[in-house]
């Protein structure tokens, strides 16, 4: 007997098993002697990856299914004739696998041989080198010699025979073209494609239809005619339909497709594992440098969010960074109208805190206060938090969220006693129906909506609600069983009449009810949905929503299997926003869709870190971990902690602060990584109450627009540039690792100290881990949490404490957090934004894949390809009576404001309802948008506005005074020498 | 329809084909119905397709190109496939096809200056028994010779 030494490997370990793993009973199979156990339906090529022998392969990967193409992976099987593909051929009980004898290493060679054949000698000077498959694999099949003599091939363009492009290159003066030869693709922005270099493995194309579900690419003519295409003739890649995910590029095993950094700047050779900082998917990536300049970002294999697929945004768009208009160097000016002064960190610290006191001495405790980030770590919000209430000693904090997902919380609150989604992503594999509300899940999450895409295409159902014809609706594969576009405002209208159906035609789940919720409030839950004004052909002149449609909707909902619910800001920024987010609640209490697999109440978090601000006590009513400021025993764990004395009060949120620097009391703000200015509704409002007050300090990467209402600003850091973590939308806390120093100087914490100790306190974090141990130890749902942990496990999913030592991924499982889960009565009640006869349009907001939020980061990178400006999405017919064509700049009116955009005429919007995007400050459509909000928390209305459209020549007069404010403000003074 | 034929219109690509979409594997019928109506299949006609199909165009695109049979730009008014594979080359086949692309003066996928043929090689028409074999628009003709292709040929008024 042999001795053999099993091969242990690393949690990290993201080796390509070769085909995708499945679940299923055990198989027992030997591999060239090596026993090895498997789930049935496995692959030969993977039992044997498990036993540690890499068989050469090609066409194979993990991600996804077999193909049998490249032929490299023959292996011989004792009683069975041939040598069958490995990747293609399941294991079998007692199998007999040799992957090395004499017969298949003769074979393999002559694949080899054949493939390199037609493929370019110029591995020195070739981007992949150092990181292609087809190198590797020829270096392990051992070919020493190609015998065939230069021929028909589509590598060499002069037609010469010369045997690599190099040679090509000196031969061309007198050459003879070859017409099978192809030139390089560069139309993309991030990487480029040169067909001259393709083996036709099809991988990529598998990518583009398995991993990403774009299916942009295709294979093109037949047999040595095959090539690679994206789009039809004609196409190039950015004229197809390619998303520029860069999982064809991921999947390449040559330099064919490659990322135009790597081009340039040669392989990294130094990888640091990291979260994305766009949105709440919460990617891992594996940043890959040399020493300490960035080559690329490629999505980590073992990233429990992603499982090792990316966007555009995350995959590519980290350009930013190195932007020219990133300010390094902190910046003050003692009025808004003068030029900004470059000084050092020490004075405009001083600056800073002297002015902040100096307010709160003249104007009291709570003229100041702060807004934490999204888009910072959890140990950064706490920070920030923490200085409002230890240092300021007032609870004036609040976050973005206010201004996306605060009913989320409050909604979620109340039903099911905890403000987070109940799933992880890995969720949607199991479930059956999806509905989707007010969600636009291909371009703010596509990662996971390429996940419910695969999930679709193997028969889930989907149910969409959106005033617009999402891709969810219709696009390549997909199709969604019911589109409910309904009017913008109607929401509540509509999950109530859902409600309605179920309970009328007696499809809830009354055993679920009667073990997990509250009877006597579900009984008077069903007393109001009952009665007929909440029937779909009672609402349907209201919603636009077909009765028939709705019904069957609610029908399918209910019965059709494991039902989730996503939703996104068309839910939440709504004036009837916490009551949309209950009526979710109670439609997946009603149908026992909670607590397993494939089921659930899922709101798909906007920016990397909503979650996590929300969690670490931003809101001015709680401290971290959702506890009232008015709990004694709350304000008591952290008197102790902080040694100072806890406002009980609650303080004002981000539009109560706005109002009372415009009446006079609120003085001074501390904006961390948020530009309100673009982001909050109703600009005018917003720049009216930042130009009121004396101190507003700014922290950020950029001169944003808030910024141009700024005395102080301070230099951020990227997400690149430091230590901590951010939780995504399924509760999940990701590290996020620093792979380069910052190059303003500090990590965002540590300014935060720095201004926290100008202004007396005697903080002295020296590492984030120190800020988690403290979140740790002062919040129970994060009692278990530690960078120890989290290093350990990649990520986990709060609560992570005694109880769950290894994070929670379901939430409501055999009991709801609250106990009991609680129906509460949904009632409409319309919005007092109506269309009338001056503003007969209902404006709506939201996102496209390439732009993120404000488009601070995006609008500096190469995204801009995609998305120049926003447009104004409207009916044919809408356009039609106001004399508007396809690409006219249009004015676009509310009462709040104006402003100037150009028009896109298409049927995704509904006749009377318009839509666009606010990525650009200049068309700054928060201009149009207007001061109503959530009733519960103040989450503003920016899906319901109503507006008039009508053919404009060009900027309106705010767009020009405001840029000119803006140009002015901006100016900056370089430092005394 | 011919070189000198105005292109389809979606419209009318749309009219054509959308009936077809609740056959099993519809593509291909619609190709077909595409390329029997105007002769080929028009590059409007791809994402037409892939609309009413709910595919992605570059999938069309490549079940387009994967069929010889599937014309890209017109034909001539006529076309004649030549069986160019084992049973009718050991029978004669290649010279008689050499000696007919001759006579004609074009090369293989080509079309005669008058736009009368087109002639394409074919890989088996099942006449293996009967070879050499030819394929004159959908007729079928077996055991040919130099002057049985002259008649051929002049039947298509070339």
């Amino acid at each position: 007997m042999k001795d053999f030494i099993i091969p242990q490997f690393a949690p990290g370990d993201d080796r390509d098993m070769g085909t995708p793993a499945r679940l299923g009973a055990p198989v027992s199979l030997l591999v060239d002697g090596i026993a090895v156990t498997v789930p049935e339906g496995t692959s030969v090529m993977r039992a044997a990856a498990e036993a540690g022998i890499d068989i050469p392969k090609l066409c194979a990967s993990d991600n996804m299914e077999a193909f049998g193409s490249c032929r490299l992976c023959v292996v011989e099987i004792e009683g069975r004739r041939g040598t069958p593909a490995s990747c293609t051929t399941p294991v079998a009980e007692g199998m007999v696998v040799s992957t090395q004898t004499a017969r298949i290493q003769r074979l393999r060679k002559g694949v080899m041989e054949l493939y390199i054949s037609d493929h370019p000698l110029d591995c020195l000077t070739c981007a992949a080198n150092g990181d292609c498959e087809l190198q590797d694999a020829a270096g392990q099949v051992g070919l020493r010699d190609v015998r065939y003599l230069p021929g028909d091939n589509h590598f060499d363009p002069s037609g010469t025979g010369a045997r690599s492009q190099a040679e090509a290159r000196l031969r061309m003066p007198d050459g003879v073209a070859n017409p099978r030869w192809t030139p390089k693709d560069d139309s993309n922005p991030y990487f480029s494609f040169d067909p001259s270099k393709c083996i036709v493995c099809s991988r990529c194309v598998r990518a583009c239809e398995e991993v990403q579900g774009t299916f942009a690419l295709t294979i093109e003519g037949r047999g040595f005619g095959s090539k690679v295409s994206a789009g039809m003739a004609g196409d190039d890649f950015l004229s197809s339909d390619c998303v520029s995910c860069g999982a064809c590029v991921q999947a390449c095993p040559t330099a064919t497709l490659q990322e135009k950094s790597v081009i340039e700047l040669g392989q990294p050779k130094r990888s640091v594992v990291t979260t994305c900082a766009y949105c709440g998917v919460g990617c891992s990536f594996k940043a890959e440098l040399n020493g300490d300049q960035l080559v690329r970002m490629v999505p980590y294999k073992q990233g429990k969010a992603n499982h090792g697929h990316s966007c555009v945004k995350g995959r590519f768009a980290y350009g930013y960074a190195e932007h020219r208009d990133r300010i390094l160097k902190p910046m003050i000016r003692d009025r808004i109208d003068e030029p900004w002064r470059e000084v050092e960190w020490d004075e405009a610290l001083a600056f800073a805190a002297n002015r902040l006191k100096g307010l709160q001495e003249k104007f009291g405790r709570q003229s100041i206060g702060v807004i934490t980030s999204s888009r910072c770590t959890n140990e950064e919000s706490y920070l920030v938090q923490k200085l409002a209430r230890a240092v300021f000693l007032n609870n004036n904090t609040d976050t973005c969220a206010r201004v996306c997902h605060s009913p989320t919380g409050y909604g979620l609150g109340k039903t099911y006693g905890t403000s987070a989604g109940t799933q992880d992503f890995d969720s949607v594999d199991h479930c059956d129906v999806m509905m989707i509300i007010g969600a636009n899940p291909t371009d703010a999450h596509p990662v996971f909506a390429s996940r419910m895409k695969k999930r679709v295409r193997e028969g889930a159902k989907v149910i969409v609600v959106d005033p617009r014809r999402i891709d969810m609706v219709r696009s390549t594969h997909i199709e969604a069983a019911h589109h409910l576009p309904l009017r913008p405002g109607t929401n509540v209208a509509v999950v109530t009449a859902m409600a309605h159906v179920i309970v009328t035609e007696g499809l809830y789940d009354e055993a679920f009810i009667r073990a997990r919720c509250d009877w006597g409030e579900f009984q008077h839950y069903v007393d109001f949905v009952r009665d007929p004004r909440h029937s779909p052909e009672a609402i349907e002149a209201l919603t636009r929503v077909p009765a028939a449609d709705l019904r069957a909707a609610a029908r399918l909902y209910a019965t059709g299997g494991n039902a989730a619910i996503y939703y996104g800001l068309g839910v939440t920024e709504h004036s009837q926003g916490s009551t949309t987010v209950m009526g979710i609640a109670n439609l997946a209490m009603l149908t026992g869709n909670i607590g397993r697999e494939g089921v659930g109440v899922n709101p798909l978090r906007g920016q990397n870190n909503v979650q996590g601000s929300c969690d670490m006590g931003s809101f001015p009513h709680e401290l971290p971990g959702y506890r009232h400021v008015k709990l004694p025993e709350v304000r008591a764990i952290y008197e102790k902690a902080w040694g100072v004395e806890i406002d009980p009060e609650p303080g004002l949120r981000i539009p109560n602060m706005l109002d009372a620097a415009v009446e006079g009391s609120f003085k001074g703000l501390y904006c961390q990584g948020e530009d309100i200015l673009q982001s909050d509704p109703d600009t005018h409002h917003v720049a009216a109450g930042l130009a009121a007050m004396d101190c507003v300090i700014v922290h950020d990467l950029f001169l944003n627009e808030t910024a141009n209402y700024a005395h102080v600003f301070l230099p951020g850091s990227t997400f690149l540039e430091k230590d901590g973590t951010f939780t995504n939308a399924e509760r999940r806390i990701n590290r996020v690792r620093k792979v380069m120093a910052p190059k303003n100087g500090y990590e965002d914490w540590e300014v935060t100290q720095l201004l926290a100790n100008a202004m007396g306190a005697d903080w002295h974090y020296t590492h984030p881990a120190q800020i988690m141990d403290e979140i740790a130890a002062t919040t129970p749902s994060f009692a278990g949490v530690s960078f120890d942990l989290l290093d350990e496990k990649g990520s986990v999913q709060w609560p992570c404490n005694a109880t769950a030592p290894e994070g929670t991924p379901m939430m409501h499982v055999d009991h709801f957090v609250s106990g009991k889960g609680h129906f509460i009565v949904t009632e409409y009640l319309a919005t007092d934004e109506r269309a009338g006869p001056r503003f007969p349009l209902l404006l709506t907001t939201g996102r496209i894949l390439s732009q993120y939020n404000v488009g601070a980061q995006t609008r500096r990178t190469e995204n801009v390809v995609w998305h120049p400006e926003d447009v104004l999405e409207i009916h044919p017919h809408d356009a039609e009576v106001r004399g508007v064509n396809d690409g006219d700049w249009v004015r676009l009116a509310s009462r709040a404001g104006e402003t100037t955009l150009r028009a896109k005429i298409t049927d995704r919007v509904a006749p009377g309802v318009v839509y666009t995007t606010f990525h650009h400050p200049s068309t700054q459509a928060n201009v149009v948008t207007t001061d109503f909000s959530d009733w519960a928390t103040n989450c503003p209305e920016y899906k319901v506005t109503a507006v008039q459209v009508s053919p404009s020549n060009g900027p309106s007069d705010w767009q020009e005074s405001y840029t000119e404010q803006a140009e002015r403000s901006r100016r900056i003074l370089p430092a005394a020498e | 329809m011919h070189a000198n034929a105005p292109a389809p219109t979606e419209e009318e690509i749309r009219a054509l084909a959308a009936p077809l979409a609740s056959l099993e594997g519809p593509l291909l019928p619609m190709l077909h119905a595409v390329q029997e109506t105007y002769g080929f299949i028009p590059e409007n006609a791809v994402p037409v397709l892939a609309d009413i199909l709910n595919l992605g165009r570059a999938e069309v695109h490549g079940v387009v190109s994967f069929y010889h049979d599937f014309r890209e730009a017109p034909a001539g008014r006529h076309v004649l496939k030549i069986c160019r594979a084992e049973a009718c080359q050991s029978m004669g086949g290649s010279a008689l096809a050499e000696a007919t692309l001759r006579k004609l003066g074009i090369g293989w996928h080509d079309t005669t200056g008058d736009g009368a043929l087109t002639v394409e090689p074919v890989y088996c028409l099942g006449m293996c028994a009967c070879a050499p074999a030819a394929m004159l628009d959908d007729r079928v003709v077996a055991r040919l010779d130099e002057a049985r292709m002259d008649r051929l040929l002049s039947e298509a008024g070339a």
